[in-house]
């Protein structure tokens, strides 16, 4: 604290709290960001990077905590204020009008005239200086995704910002693209300026940063320079492998110790421990399914049909019983809608009986690859097998998955409604639906009413039940509690296995770590395009989606 | 959305109320809530314009249901060609298209009507008769089929090439009634007089009322059974509430659902018009139709997309405007002002609408 | 020859009088639309400018009438911007509704006052005022230079919205908003706020069309009078590919085409069906639009309810 004068220090974020509803997304966090540096702020999807970054540029308002610039105590109502302070952030999402040139969208937001030829020469200067090549006169649309990254930090600099915060920067870019911007941020923090460079990337972070701070759960856990820190270091603190604790939720704390004491055996102390906070037997009962998840698995297995061999609990991959191979996939490629490749010669097969998660940090391609496997994109090469109906229950159930505005009934309706002839049969329908409100117990579910009327976790029963319903030979589910609370969570969990109890192919994708690694008998991570089976164990999967 | 071929932008703001259970019930309470919402605001125009209302209202009643040849004559012939239009309207609204061409629709069905009355001549009365209903529908479809493939091709906003299609209609029409179609005269810009054989026959002696209403009365219902029972239907209003999702959950091919609504509701629009000519005008002119296409929206709007609702606003319409007809008549109000209560219905109901999705949406956030 | 050179100069000069308010109009849709409104309601905004145009002018002169024409414009345009703008509802059915508002109100009002069938009212009207020197030009002179002084304002305000679009900040903020709310809103522009003035600003040049017809053409006002030209505005907004200069083009084009039956009648060409000359700016704003997709053309978020990247 006392080793740097304070006017070293640009920001300095102390005891930052951010509640969303009930959710803490951040949880008296703290960041201090030294003049000349670059500051990498680690953590995995949720860990609170983004939404501390933001606080910081003034687009969220902190609940609680101070925030210091160049020693001064500021209150950052908007992006406005951050920038008159010299904070400017790229987002993750580019902020650009892409029929715009480059130099009209670094000048929007300002007074007066606008002179194009000012503009571009304004352009040419700020990107000169900071060693950015960029054309003024470009329409931003027509760029390079690289390009378009240039574009927004030069919009940046172009307001004379000392402090640059980039949120995941590379995500979007090339490789090569990626490299030249991280030389190109290493310079212009030797030229004096402050960058926060946030991004869940190790190899980044070590490569360029002078500061590392660790993210977990809304908290900062880490803080260290980088010379004093390595891969492991860092992938241990984002990852929590030693349990500290500091878990917001009772539910994720147990659903953790669990998970933690696979290879030890303090499981029944930790039931123990949480046992009093249930707030009545039911949610005391699904706790203890939750607690006793990998007791009960191996039990089920042991005693029932034998689909799933038990987990050794060495973290070696299940080893399943030879069964039929449902969803096979041999190097195949796909494209995004912007024609860009995100899958990349990926193999893969998934058996009757199993379910197969995928592990990957935003934005790796498992969102085409999941989609080619549900039946609901093509690849561009490869060979695929995959059955003829899939089920799917997409991620963003809203737009992907239901009619909002029809009633559950319809819902129910629109499984396989695109190959349907002649009349509806309703009246079937109608049992079918009566059946998966009473069967998923979609909560206060009737034929007749609106989807949009359901919550969250009761449309997501929906979904599910309508997608397992005819018991599909494959099923493809993307982050399927997410948004949930715990009990619709409990309850989605326990359809997938039943579904692949039942002889289901299940592949799923879960940003959740935690969720993934419970629910999945086998694991491929996903990075940058490339699949690659990986041992079900959670420091091994964390890497291989973080440095593969 | 111009470049962004397929889907609608984003959805109507006026929620579609066929398919549920509870479709025909609120129907009526709301068709009644809309009558004495009418009722209200045509008073209130009164009063501000400084009319006599109770003499303005008597005289509307006269008009619209005062008789029974007011009934047949003025308020159910007026509110045939509002239904078919409303429900080219209400069908390719519950597929998420904009059709605002309903109007250039009617003018071409009713113009191959014209057409083919002049070139099948010779033939048998009946056949010609069903053969212009048939082909000036397949007409109104064909003229909505380039508004739907610029759509699907190019992106191209249907509401804007709809717009398009409308004029070009109307002056197809002006071109025909001065060249090949204009009566043998060739004094007044129109079409020779159908003959009275052609004509559609009266459903009920000493009335104008042709049997164009039953035909109406029967699209009506199928359309309502067709969305309601039939996959095809539920493809449809599925697409229109999220074609996404349709796409997605239900494999539809949204493409070819667009394609297949945007046909069927320049069908229905030409049916308009050709039932229109063969069954009140019997001739074809320059103002052929006083702008049924743009009421059409109203009635569908106002009937919430309801197949069935539809009949009923369009004869809610069809009385108003009969009955101002006999309100300029007998107590100088102005008959436009009807236009005025349509207007605001519609605003009334979208401000409704709107308003409940807010509170929906506020509902929602806060759980 | 002479009769030729005759015709063609009148027929020039009936385009660019038939274009004026078509031209004002659409001038103000290129900028709603610019901004992402698309206001069908424009029709409604020159109808009742027209009739507030009488009504002024009776009273208090030509000037007046103008100004009045403009106000009445507004007002129609804030309804729709109440509805469109705050309340976030459809703009097509949003628009339908004004339309059909207005011109039974209009009717109305002026059955009303001036009686049931409308007796011909005889309001000061505004005549030509020749350039000097210009309006001698041959062939164009009299067509570009000897026409009211509203015309002239428009071979003003046409630039001068060219350049404000491009040259201004808040021009860009209004393409902004027009093409990616998110990202006007990112850099502190309020949407809501720029398409709200967008959307008067386009009642206000509506108006004014409005006003035009009735002062400068037909000398008196008739129910329904605007016939169309609010559609015909946002057909020229498009043919025009969304720029004022592209629009004021588009205008003289539509203008021509609805001049054609003068020109024929002049050549003594009485069996040209110009109907299908009155049709052909129609066909060629489809074919514009069909040629412009895959480039840049309409604004990207042209119609669209949601502010938000979602929509």
């Amino acid at each position: 604290m006392t080793d740097e004068a304070a006017g070293d220090v640009v920001l300095s974020l102390e005891g930052v709290t951010r509640r969303f509803g009930s959710v803490v997304a951040l949880d008296r966090a703290s960041l201090r960001v030294r003049r000349g540096t670059v500051h990498a702020v680690l953590g995995e999807n949720g860990a609170g990077k983004t939404t501390l970054m933001r606080v910081a540029f003034g687009l969220l308002q902190p609940d609680d905590g101070t925030i210091r610039l160049q020693g001064v105590t500021r209150t950052i109502a908007s992006p406005a204020v951050a920038l008159s302070l010299g904070v400017g952030m790229v987002h993750q999402h580019f902020t650009l009008v892409p029929a715009m040139t480059v130099s009209e969208n670094v000048a929007l937001g300002g007074r007066g005239l606008f002179d194009p030829r000012a503009a571009a020469a304004r352009v040419r200067d700020v990107a000169t200086r900071a060693g950015l090549s960029l054309d003024p006169d470009a329409i931003v649309g027509t760029l390079p995704v690289g390009a378009q990254q240039r574009c927004e930090i030069v919009k940046a600099l172009a307001r004379d910002v000392s402090l640059l915060i980039l949120d995941e920067p590379t995500a979007v870019l090339a490789p090569a693209e990626s490299t030249e911007l991280l030389q190109w941020i290493r310079a212009h923090a030797d030229a004096g300026n402050a960058v926060v460079l946030i991004t869940h990337k190790l190899r980044d972070a070590i490569a360029i940063a002078d500061d590392v701070t660790v993210l977990r759960r809304g908290r900062t856990v880490y803080t260290r320079r980088a010379s004093d820190t390595d891969e492991a270091g860092l992938a241990d603190a984002m990852l929590g492998s030693e349990e500290t604790g500091i878990d917001r939720k009772p539910v994720d704390h147990r659903s953790r110790s669990s998970l933690g004491t696979m290879s030890g055996n303090a499981s029944g102390s930790a039931s123990r421990s949480g046992g009093g906070v249930a707030i009545n037997d039911d949610i005391d009962a699904l706790l203890r399914t939750l607690l006793t998840e990998r007791g009960s698995a191996a039990a089920s297995s042991g005693s029932g049909a034998p689909i799933v061999a038990a987990s050794s609990g060495s973290g070696a991959p299940i080893v399943a019983r030879e069964r039929a191979t449902v969803l096979n996939a041999e190097r195949i490629h796909v494209r995004d809608v912007r024609g860009v490749e995100r899958v990349r010669g990926a193999s893969m097969y998934v058996r009757a009986g199993e379910i197969v998660g995928i592990a990957a940090v935003e934005g790796e391609g498992q969102h085409e690859l999941l989609r080619v496997l549900a039946g609901r994109a093509e690849p561009v090469s490869g060979t695929l097998t995959r059955p003829t109906t899939v089920g799917f229950v997409p991620e963003d159930r809203h737009r992907e998955a239901l009619l909002l505005d029809a009633t559950l009934l319809e819902n129910i309706a629109l499984r396989d409604a695109g190959a349907r002839r002649g009349r509806m049969p309703w009246s079937a329908l109608r049992a079918a639906t009566v059946e998966i409100v009473r069967d998923y117990k979609v909560r206060n579910g009737s034929t007749g009413l609106l989807a949009r009327a359901l919550s969250g976790g009761n449309q997501q029963k929906l979904v599910l039940g309508r997608e397992l319903r005819e018991a599909p030979t494959a099923l493809v589910v993307e982050n399927p509690s997410r948004g949930l609370d715990f009990r619709a969570t409990a309850a989605v969990r326990d359809a997938l296995r039943a579904a692949r109890d039942g002889g289901a192919a299940v592949v799923l994708y879960s940003s959740d770590l935690d969720e993934l690694l419970l629910l999945a008998d086998r694991v491929y991570a996903m990075h940058n395009g490339v699949l690659t089976e990986t041992a079900r164990d959670r420091d091994l999967v964390g890497r291989a989606m973080l440095s593969a | 959305m111009l470049n962004a071929a397929g889907t609608p932008a984003d959805q109507l703001a006026i929620t579609p109320s066929a398919g549920r259970a509870s479709g025909v019930v609120s129907l009526v309470v709301r068709s009644f809530a809309l009558a004495v919402a009418a009722l209200v605001v045509l008073v209130l125009l009164l009063l501000a314009t400084g009319h006599d209302a109770g003499a303005a209202l008597a005289a509307l009643g006269r008009g619209a249901f005062g008789s029974w040849y007011a009934i047949t004559s003025a308020t159910l012939v007026r509110a045939v060609p509002l239904a078919l239009a409303g429900l080219a309207v209400a069908l390719a609204f519950r597929a998420g298209i904009l059709n605002v061409g309903a109007e250039g629709q009617l003018l071409v069905g009713a113009a191959t009507g014209a057409g083919l009355a002049a070139v099948m001549g010779a033939a048998p009365a009946p056949i010609v008769l069903v053969s212009m209903l048939v082909v000036g529908a397949a007409a109104g479809g064909a003229w909505a089929v380039i508004a739907a493939y610029l759509r699907q091709r190019f992106g191209v906003l249907e509401v804007i090439s709809t717009i398009m299609l409308n004029f070009l209609a109307q002056y197809l029409v002006g071109w025909l009634v001065r060249g090949p179609l204009q009566e043998p005269m060739r004094i007044n810009p129109q079409s020779a007089s159908l003959p009275d054989a052609l004509h559609l026959p009266v459903l009920i002696d000493g009335t104008r009322l042709h049997v164009g209403v039953l035909l109406t009365i029967a699209l009506a219902v199928g359309v309502w059974w067709w969305l309601k029972e039939t996959a095809g239907g539920f493809r449809l209003r599925a697409v229109g509430l999220n074609a996404a999702a349709a796409a997605s959950a239900g494999r539809v091919r949204v493409g070819r659902t667009v394609m297949t609504a945007f046909i069927a509701s320049g069908a229905l629009a030409g049916l308009a018009g050709a039932v229109e000519y063969t069954g009140v005008t019997y001739a074809l002119y320059d103002n052929f139709s006083p702008g049924y296409g743009f009421t059409a929206i109203a009635v569908a709007l106002l009937a919430r997309l309801h197949p069935l609702g539809v009949l009923v606003t369009a004869v809610l319409f069809g009385a108003l405007q009969a009955g101002a007809n006999a309100m300029q008549r007998d107590a100088g109000v102005p008959n436009v002002v009807v236009s005025v209560v349509e207007a605001t219905l519609i605003l009334l109901v979208v401000a409704a609408d709107q308003w409940q999705s807010r509170s929906a949406a506020r509902a929602e956030s806060t759980t | 020859m002479t009769s030729g050179l005759e015709g063609a100069s009148g027929f020039l000069e009936a385009s660019v009088r038939t274009a004026t308010p078509l031209a004002l109009a659409a001038l103000g849709e290129c900028i709603s639309e610019r901004a992402g409104v698309i206001n069908i309601g424009l029709e409604g905004s020159i109808i009742c400018g027209a009739l507030g145009a009488t009504v002024a002018a009776g009273v208090a002169g030509a000037g007046a009438g103008f100004v009045a024409g403009a106000v009445a414009g507004v007002v129609i345009a804030m309804i729709f911007a109440l509805f469109t703008v705050w309340m976030r509802a459809d703009q097509i059915i949003t628009g339908t509704a004004i339309t059909l508002l207005s011109l039974g109100l209009t009717g109305t009002l002026y059955r009303t006052v001036y009686g049931a069938d409308g007796v011909a009212l005889s309001i000061p009207t505004v005549g030509v005022v020749p350039v000097p020197g210009l309006s001698a030009l041959p062939l164009v002179g009299r067509a570009l230079f000897a026409q009211p002084l509203v015309t002239y304002a428009l071979y003003l305000l046409v630039p001068l919205c060219a350049w404000w679009l491009m040259r201004t900040q808040a021009g860009l903020a209004l393409r902004a908003v027009g093409e990616q709310p998110p990202a006007a809103i990112a850099a502190g522009v309020r949407p809501r706020r720029v398409q709200l003035e967008a959307v008067l600003f386009a009642g206000a040049m509506a108006g004014l069309a409005g006003a035009t017809l009735v002062l400068a053409q037909a000398g008196t006002f008739v129910e329904g009078m605007s016939a169309g030209r609010g559609f015909i505005a946002i057909a020229i907004v498009v043919l025009g590919r969304w720029k004022p200069l592209g629009v004021a083009a588009a205008a003289m084009l539509f203008g021509g085409a609805n001049s054609l039956q003068t020109l024929f009648q002049a050549m003594g060409w009485q069996n040209i069906p110009y109907q299908l000359f009155l049709a052909v700016p129609y066909l060629l704003t489809l074919l514009v639009l069909a040629g412009a997709s895959g480039r840049v053309a309409a604004p990207a978020a042209l119609g669209r309810r949601a502010l938000s990247g979602e929509g």
